[in-house]
């Protein structure tokens, strides 16, 4: 089948700290590929870059044949994109929120509607949504986040820890939807989580990425028969060592926060 | 089109919901014009200059016009605090739509402040020289608007975070502001300075709202309407270049 991702040699360096080091993978055609690590890895910073909101300081990227930094236009019609962070506008209702990625993405008016009352049901959100975003709680949030991030079809979806503080019922929900919109329509998934059952039991591929370099790559069964455990969790850890990566990502936090003030736009 | 009308609904409903801020904006051009509009007004009479509070009326509206145009621009900076500006940085949309429609719903809720501020002068005893001019003074107004949202939304895309806010109210727009000849007449100036003043866009805005509403302008119609017209259209290439540029 054909990749709909190809990702060659891929770079970024902020100074002197390389956060992703030189990965090369491929994800195909109505995949659901799981992008999996420590925090700090790397993860947020590739998908920027494949999402087209980050520079990449070397290397090529490739989705759904065009190329990120050719034909960054091109590429951003090909992709749905959930981000780690909040994106919401606070000031507008939830139902503002939806309306504004549906015009847009371009969905035309009548399917529009149609899927954000269905969309918005789907994440309980249908009779909350005339209330202003700044009013809901952190899962209200996210659940409104996942069901704009699926209200245009994209050829590829980036989920970047979706299910991030969502009880297991609304996880379990959104992911039924996912594998239905997968098998129906062909969308290819590609997402981050620090579940690791969650990406044993949905996705068929799985990439490991620690200190920003890929170190393992296949199926959760690979995985696991490579590293000789029974379970994912044990081959990650198995893979990525013990160690907790708090104390460093807190120090390039903080280096972060400071060339924020200082380097002005440029990040 | 869609992408322009969407980005101006956003702007446009965000400010209809700030009580807080509708009313704040407007209490900076009474002060101005209670403090000047009376204060000077005496003097201004006795040296022969005229009227004050004809003179002032336009420069106030033009005041508060720059502000709330340039703020609504800036407003960006929290976009990008508040993880929003990552939405419209990966929609499949032409940046330029998405400057313009940002900007042109900016340059809206301007043009309504400049329209109040009208209104209240009215209501204080200001008369416009001829009324049928008023609608062209307030297509004026949306264009000195539209100038300053693109140049906020321009600095905005250049900046990334707070701290710069203050920063550019004090050095780019109180001297925009002051050096316009929004309070004092510009004729006479010393030379130095009159050059200044003509380097500033807020000027022109000035220039023509008060030829439009007080018949009194010094650079003629015709060539503020040159001035606003091609500065806004290189503050909006400006603003929608350093949008495609920014990275998160
Ligand atoms: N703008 C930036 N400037 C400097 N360093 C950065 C920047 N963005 C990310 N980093 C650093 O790059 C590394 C990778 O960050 P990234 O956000 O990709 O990690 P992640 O794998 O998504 O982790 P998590 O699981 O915590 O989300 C981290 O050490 C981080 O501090
Ligand atoms: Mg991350």
């Amino acid at each position: 089948m054909e990749d709909i991702i190809q990702v060659k040699n891929l770079v970024k360096r902020f100074g002197d700290f390389t956060a992703v080091d030189d990965i090369s993978f491929n994800v195909k055609k109505g995949e659901i590929f799981a992008f999996l690590g420590p925090n700090g890895a790397g993860k947020s910073t590739t998908i920027k870059m494949l999402t087209t909101i980050l520079a990449p300081t070397g290397g090529e990227i490739t989705l759904n044949g065009n190329d990120a930094a050719t034909d960054p236009d091109a590429v951003r019609h090909s992709f749905g994109i959930v981000f780690q962070d909040p994106s919401l506008d606070d000031e507008l209702t939830a139902e503002e929120n939806m309306e504004f990625h549906g015009v847009l993405y371009g969905v035309p008016t009548k399917l529009r509607r149609e899927r954000i009352q269905q969309l918005m049901e789907f994440v309980e959100l249908w009779d909350r949504r005339k209330s202003l975003v700044k009013e809901f709680s952190g899962g209200m949030k996210r659940r409104l986040e996942i069901a704009r991030g699926l209200l245009h079809h994209p050829a590829v979806i980036f989920l970047d820890e979706p299910t991030l503080g969502l009880d297991p019922q609304t996880r379990n929900h959104m992911w039924s939807y996912l594998e239905e919109l997968n098998r129906t329509e062909g969308i290819t998934v590609f997402f981050t989580t620090h579940y690791m059952e969650e990406a044993e039991r949905i996705a068929q591929r799985i990439a490991i990425i620690d200190h920003g370099k890929i170190i393992a790559m296949g199926t959760a069964q690979e995985l696991k028969d490579k590293t000789g455990k029974e379970s994912l969790e044990d081959a990650f850890l198995e893979l990525t060592g013990r160690v907790i990566r708090e104390e460093e990502s807190s120090v390039t936090e903080r280096m972060r926060a400071h060339g924020r003030m200082w380097r002005g736009g440029r990040r | 089109m869609k992408t322009i009308y969407i980005m101006w609904l956003r702007e446009v409903k965000r400010y209809l919901r700030s009580k807080s801020r509708i009313i704040g904006s407007l209490g900076q051009p009474i002060l101005f014009l209670l403090a000047l509009g009376y204060g000077l007004g005496p003097i201004f009479q006795k040296a022969g200059a005229g009227n004050y509070f004809d003179f002032l009326a336009p420069g106030i509206i033009g005041m508060s016009i720059i502000f709330t145009a340039i703020f609504s621009g800036i407003q960006m900076i929290w976009d990008r605090q508040f993880g929003f500006l990552k939405e419209t940085l990966v929609a499949p949309v032409n940046r330029l739509a998405i400057m313009f429609g940002r900007t042109l719903g900016g340059a809206t809720v301007a043009t309504i402040q400049g329209v109040v501020v009208l209104v209240i002068v009215i209501i204080a005893g200001f008369r416009p020289a001829n009324w049928g001019l008023v609608p062209v003074a307030i297509l004026f107004m949306l264009l000195v608007a539209l100038l300053f949202a693109a140049l906020g939304a321009f600095v905005a895309s250049n900046l990334d975070d707070m701290q710069g806010f203050q920063l550019i109210m004090n050095f780019l727009v109180m001297p925009l502001f002051f050096l316009s000849g929004a309070l004092f007449p510009v004729q006479g100036l010393p030379t130095v300075l009159a050059g200044i003043v003509r380097f500033d866009p807020l000027s022109y805005g000035i220039d023509s709202f008060r030829i439009l509403l007080v018949n009194n302008g010094i650079f003629g119609i015709g060539m503020d309407l040159v001035v606003l017209g091609s500065v806004t259209i290189v503050f909006l290439a400006l603003a929608s270049y350093s949008f495609s540029k920014i990275q998160v």
